[in-house]
């Protein structure tokens, strides 16, 4: 079966006063339908940008997408143009996005329900009462009280988990075949975060849409992803079953984040393994591998070259040269 | 230098702070936001507690009051001792070197206009603690190497520098006058994972060669139980279960504290599938108008009509737990 949306190769610059920005380098992977796949990676490795580019979202000049094929239900969409009339039909319609500041991400001058009224009015062609009457039922859905009430009220009116409920009530609107959810929780409090979290895989369930997860926290995507994809300076390093990547990973810089991290169930008294050194700069590139400085098992590794990714295990890919066997986070009690 | 015989070196007593709420041209005031409301706990020399709850709960709140940098409006905060509620500005300002600050914005906390190695020195000449230059400069470098900063970047401006050395410039300029009491307000939430772990470590590292005291005030409930060793949970203005770190995850009493560890994921599949879930309905009220009763009974899975009665005390349930619930 053909995957939903596959991307083949994908490269995105941007043209800065310093230089030529490769932030996502050559990036591929895909997502079948009714699947959530979860994206992490450190702030600035490129998780977001290459989530942009499948809609055509970004801003051109700096940025620019110079290579690679974005194939969602059999069409490249790259051979469309951003503005295209044929874009702007899979924007919103078949492919939608959840931001991360859902204060910013609503424009604050109209109410709630006249942004969840406008894509229902121009992709479904509903008229204004007819969508007027989807918003409210969209909003009660995702569990906002007196949402007859609370549809005329505007972005400010609402608190950061209300305004990121409304923002999954707009992107599920047109029954999309696939969500983008770009640092859904970030900005949020745990238990709101756990609460948005469980109304966004309900959603999915019911509209049977597929689900992108872009974040940088390792248990969001361990609780909801059957899929994981590891990026790091612009590259995904590791690919495979949330199982395999958290319980057998491949490449050091997923062992490492995994060994970074304090967890909840564990013993107490592990020290923590923070990743020394910093992430490279994405404008000078080594020509070896972009993780080197900073992995711990650099003086075992004799590859000199960038190495591909490479084949592991059933659906497991790592860019590593060494044939590292991983090993779990801490130990775990119980 | 005079602690209590348990070794109690900060105490908080019934503190309470309350914001006026204003209104109209003559701002009079029409109510309070009740931010923090009878909040009691002490922590001993050497130790850490961890302050959780989620944002507008009150914690950086009582973190502020203890420093004095907000007058409470009433309670008790005791240092060492000393009752240093109702003393004067000036003689807050000189107790000030006693208790540091670090803030959780490591971008907006340091002066972009100070070198970093003024920034960390500032505390020492405010204080006079210091007088000679050569001196000054040396304790200075020490500083740097301590939290493992290169001392050469002394004459560095903070943009100089990344969002972890900078969160290490505002724990050594915390350090610098040798405090016994440091309150961490989210230190490690604005950073990126694998920088968080390297201010964990280094304040660990710091507490056990300097025996600081720390109140660690952080919605992470992960990183609070991986540092702290007692653990007080904050919901609208009250402490809602305090008692120590193992007991807090292994058997925690308060269904608001549930509910709040099983919010947090593990970073395992395995686990993950097993784990029961707690979905918390709705959203914190508004601390200006908060419910009547115990501030959580409207999305509490247990309550009964009394929960909307009366407010909850806390009380001791175990040696060493506190809960403030009627159902347990």
């Amino acid at each position: 079966m053909e995957p939903l949306l596959e991307v083949k190769n994908l490269k995105v610059i941007f043209n800065t006063m310093a230089g030529v920005v490769k932030a996502v380098d050559g990036v591929s992977y895909y997502i079948d339908e009714g699947e959530v796949i979860g994206l992490v990676g450190e702030s600035g490795c490129g998780k977001s940008v290459s989530q942009l580019a499948v809609t055509q979202l970004i801003a051109n000049p700096p940025g620019e997408i110079v290579g690679g094929e974005i194939i969602f239900e059999g069409q490249d969409l790259l051979r469309y143009k951003a503005d295209s009339k044929q874009m702007r039909s899979v924007r919103g319609a078949k492919i939608s996005m959840i931001f991360q500041e859902p204060m910013t991400s609503f424009n604050p001058v109209f109410s709630i329900g006249e942004q969840i009224i406008e894509p229902l009015m121009l992709h479904l062609k509903l008229d204004r009462q007819a969508a007027r009457q989807r918003a409210i039922e969209l909003l009660e859905q995702v569990g906002i009280s007196d949402a007859r009430v609370r549809v005329n009220n505007y972005p400010h009116q609402f608190s950061g988990g209300m305004r990121q409920r409304a923002m999954i009530a707009m992107a599920l609107s047109c029954h999309p075949k696939l969500v983008i959810a770009d640092e859904p929780t970030t900005a949020l409090d745990v238990t709101t975060q756990a609460q948005i979290l469980e109304i966004m895989m309900e959603m999915t369930k019911k509209f049977r849409n597929s689900l992108v997860i872009v974040t940088h926290n390792l248990g969001i995507v361990a609780r909801h992803a059957q899929r994981i994809y590891v990026m790091y300076a612009g590259r995904i390093v590791e690919s495979g079953s949330a199982d395999d990547v958290f319980n057998d990973p491949r490449h050091p810089y997923t062992i490492a984040l995994l060994k970074s991290v304090p967890r909840l169930d564990e013993e107490r008294g592990r020290q923590l393994i923070p990743i020394e050194g910093l992430p490279p700069n994405l404008i000078d590139m080594p020509p070896f591998c972009v993780f080197k400085p900073r992995c711990s098992l650099a003086s075992q590794c004799i590859g000199e070259s960038d190495p591909e990714l490479r084949q592991v295990g059933d659906n497991h890919f790592t860019r590593c040269h060494l044939g590292i066997k991983g090993e779990p986070s801490g130990n775990i009690p119980r | 230098m005079e602690t209590s015989p348990d070794n109690t070196l900060v105490e908080v007593k019934n503190l309470k702070m309350y914001f006026p709420v204003t209104q109209g041209v003559l701002r009079r005031k029409i109510g309070d936001v009740k931010a923090v409301d009878d909040v009691s706990f002490k922590i001993r020399q050497g130790e850490t507690l961890g302050l959780v709850g989620e944002s507008g709960c009150g914690k950086t709140t009582v973190g502020r009051c203890i420093l004095r940098i907000y007058q409470p409006t009433s309670g008790q905060i005791i240092l060492e001792g000393q009752d240093i509620t109702k003393l004067p500005r000036n003689k807050v300002q000189r107790l000030r070197y006693k208790m540091q600050l670090v803030f959780q914005d490591p971008y907006g906390s340091l002066d972009p206009r100070q070198s970093a190695g003024s920034i960390v020195g500032e505390p020492l000449k405010v204080h006079h603690l210091c007088p000679d230059p050569q001196e000054y400069r040396k304790k200075v470098e020490g500083l740097f190497t301590l939290v493992g900063l290169n001392p050469e970047m002394t004459n560095r401006y903070p943009h100089e520098f990344s969002g972890g050395q900078r969160q290490r410039i505002g724990i050594a300029r915390a350090l610098s006058c040798s405090p016994l009491f440091i309150v961490c307000d989210e230190p490690i939430s604005a950073l990126d994972v694998s920088i968080q772990a390297q201010i964990i470590n280094l304040l660990q590292e710091l507490q056990k060669k300097l025996r600081l005291t720390y109140l660690l005030i952080a919605h992470d409930l992960s990183v609070v139980r991986h540092v702290s060793d007692n653990i007080a949970v904050m919901y609208l203005g009250h402490i809602v279960e305090l008692t120590d770190w193992k007991e807090l995850y292994e058997n925690p009493l308060m269904p608001y504290t549930q509910a709040l560890l099983s919010a947090v994921p593990i970073p395992d599949p395995r686990v993950e599938r097993k784990r029961e879930r707690i979905i918390l309905k709705g959203d914190v009220p508004s601390p200006l108008n908060p419910p009547a009763g115990c501030p959580f009974h409207p999305r509490c899975w247990m309550a009964i009509p009394d929960c909307s009665k009366q407010l909850p005390q806390l009380r001791q349930v175990a040696p060493n737990h506190m809960v403030a619930c009627i159902r347990v």
